[in-house]
């Protein structure tokens, strides 16, 4: 790993509280002392968002629920290969869990390179490796009741392109 | 004694958590432990069924059905995962 990544501030974040992109960007970008981190000629983000329509019902609400300790685990694995395979300056998850309502947030990933190939495709290979391998799990409440959402095959087809 | 865990569909069909377990003697894989937990009743039996996509962790890490279950070990069971 030729460029070192800050390890001060947390680089998996998993909460029921919402966040805030634009806070999260800023921080993304900055040192730790608070300066403009002036190498970064890339910034990449990703937000995940709830949607009120799934499988052709509307949807009230998404519960998430998750494994503490190995979800926190595997995406920190998730970001070491990330970081492994680009060089990057930065890369953050954040994930939400508990009762998340259409249109909140649900996960933001971060990253920063000096160039935005690499900024890009660690922030598609992130989220694609954390849909199919971070423990979570949705339970959508719709009008015929509660619901545990299924995987899907596309997912699980996404990491093949890596 | 392992510890066992059930997330998702797979705790709400059990109705269990998590419970401290004694391993017997024939137990010794993922798969096995499975086995013994399907012969407790219906409800286990469907939840763990092999017909249906579940996926195994020990000590925090995915396994698979023919690696090993010591004592001391955390075992979780669930579905595939839905996060992002």
């Amino acid at each position: 790993m030729s460029n070192p990544v800050n390890h001060q501030i947390e680089r998996v974040r998993i909460q029921t509280q919402a966040f805030d992109v634009g806070v999260e960007l800023r921080a993304l970008r900055q040192t730790e002392d608070g300066r403009w981190d002036t190498r970064v000629g890339a910034v990449a983000t990703f937000v995940g968002t709830v949607r009120d329509l799934n499988e052709g019902d509307a949807v009230r609400t998404l519960t998430l629920e998750h494994y503490p300790g190995m979800t926190e685990s595997s995406i920190k694995e998730i970001i070491d290969q990330a970081n492994q395979r680009w060089p990057l300056f930065q890369a953050r998850v954040i994930h939400r869990i508990g009762e998340l309502q259409p249109a909140d947030e649900i996960v933001w990933v971060g990253v920063t390179s000096a160039h935005r190939e690499a900024a890009l495709e660690a922030c598609a290979f992130i989220m694609d490796f954390l849909k199919s391998k971070a423990p979570f799990w949705k339970k959508e409440s719709v009008p015929q009741g509660d619901r545990w959402v299924a995987a899907r095959e596309k997912d699980e087809k996404a990491l093949k392109r890596w | 004694m392992i510890h066992l865990k059930l997330f998702a569909s797979l705790r709400e069909l059990t109705g269990t958590e998590e419970e401290g377990l004694e391993l017997p003697g024939h137990v010794e894989t993922l798969a096995q432990l499975r086995e013994l937990l399907r012969s407790r009743d219906s409800r286990w039996s469907e939840a763990l069924d092999p017909q249906r996509a579940i996926r195994g962790a020990i000590n925090q890490r995915m396994a698979q059905e023919s690696d090993p279950v010591r004592d001391g070990d955390e075992v979780a069971f669930f579905p595939p995962v839905t996060g992002g």
